[in-house]
């Protein structure tokens, strides 16, 4: 890929940023047209700097203004944009141009194992019931000191600062092979949710939810294929959390 | 009258009382694992590496083997460990992709029947194995057993 201003000597001037074509194959759904999900192609202008999100906004903006996505914030904090991304889940929004192989087509679908509603959206439903079923709030049965917080020592806050990083996108759940088969299982995200406040020395109810996740779609269903830790966008080291889920039920507490 | 569910009522119900299977399940893949790799490993070393190796195996071979009971327990250890593992295995991949419950029913019932045979099969070889029956015609007999006083 040479351009005329690559070829030319130019010292010391920053070179422009060079802009190429990149193709994206999106896997589109209208429910009230189609009876099947179908492959379609763009060819859409990019930096190496933009991300899969700006694409996907050129060709909702510019080309079809049909293309059905969620996004929200757009900088990797709230969730919304959950997507597989070349075969794997990743945020459309972290994940940048330059990172993928653009000699080849990007393929971009919908995260797999949730019912799929429109092109890119699926329905969070059953992942937020899971999620629900997990009770992922303090549950303390102490008051706190008058007019005071409860007190948590640096040590006992680490223990699930890993897992108090999740935004709750399903990019971790919806890579699971488990969670595809029947959707039966708690997923990832329900355990890692789990994992933040069974750990949180200032809750009391740890034994309520690791009963909950002894079940026979709780945790003993991992196969620790570690899809979720690769999928995570926050890089929270989930199978691990899931492994620590297991130890406490061994144990018996937290 | 509709009544409203108490708050934090779980969706579904909490586990019954009773043996967890799915825990010790777990546990028993991850121990029979650990003790499986030290027995096959063995297994393999000793009949196929040390000594003349592979030309060595025979009918003979293992009846010398078996009259030494380290072996049976070592051989019945490895049957009945492997034998439950790889049912149990399969068991958990049937539950994953079998979804209509009459195929998934079955195949599980034909898992375990295919264990719980041949586990009955290799405890009755192994502990019962008489290289030379007496009383047995001398032309079913290997060569060792006129050498052999009973």
């Amino acid at each position: 890929m040479s351009t005329a201003v690559a070829d030319a000597p130019a010292p010391e001037a920053p070179a422009p940023i060079k802009s190429f074509v990149v193709t994206l194959i999106i896997r589109r759904f209208d429910p009230d047209v189609d009876s099947e999900p179908h492959w379609q192609d763009y060819d859409v202008e990019m930096y190496p700097t933009d991300r899969i999100l700006d694409a996907l906004h050129k060709i909702k903006w510019e080309q079809d203004g049909s293309l059905t996505f969620r996004r929200s914030c757009a900088h990797g904090v709230c969730g919304s944009d959950a997507m597989r991304i070349n075969g794997r889940n990743r945020l459309a929004c972290k994940t940048l141009i330059k990172d993928l192989d653009v000699q080849k087509p990007i393929y971009v679908e919908a995260i797999k194992g949730l019912p799929l509603e429109k092109d890119l959206v699926v329905d969070m439903d059953p992942f937020f019931e899971s999620y629900r079923e997990v009770q992922p709030f303090l549950q303390a049965n102490s008051a706190p000191p008058e007019g005071k917080e409860r007190i948590q020592s640096v040590a006992d806050r680490a223990r699930f600062d890993d897992t108090t990083k999740c935004i709750l996108c399903a990019a971790c759940t919806s890579s699971c092979p488990v969670f595809w088969t029947d959707g039966q299982y708690f997923g990832p995200a329900a355990i890692v949710n789990a994992h933040r406040f069974i750990f949180d020395s200032r809750d009391d109810e740890a034994q309520v939810r690791l009963d909950i996740l002894n079940e026979k779609e709780g945790v003993w269903r991992c196969r620790t294929t570690f899809n979720c830790t690769d999928a995570c966008p926050r890089g929270i080291q989930v199978t691990q959390a899931i492994a620590e889920v297991k130890q406490a039920i061994m144990r018996g507490h937290r | 009258m509709t009544t409203i569910e108490a708050p934090r009522t779980p969706s579904r119900p909490a586990r019954s009382k009773g043996v967890n299977w799915e825990k010790w399940g777990w546990l028993y893949m991850r121990a029979s694992g650990v003790l499986l790799v030290v027995l096959i490993f063995g297994h393999l070393i000793v009949n196929l590496v040390l000594g003349e190796g592979i030309k060595a195996v025979d009918f003979g071979f293992v009846a010398g083997k078996w009259a030494d009971p380290f072996w049976r327990i070592w051989d019945g250890l490895m049957l009945w460990l492997a034998l439950i593992h790889g049912g149990n295995g399969m068991r958990t991949i049937v539950n994953d992709y079998a979804h209509n419950r009459t195929i998934n029913r079955t195949l599980k019932l034909l898992i375990l029947a295919a264990v719980v045979i041949l586990i009955l099969l290799g405890t009755y070889t192994v502990t019962f194995f008489d290289p030379c029956p007496s009383g047995a015609p001398a032309n079913l007999l290997p060569d060792f057993c006129s050498t052999i006083t009973k």
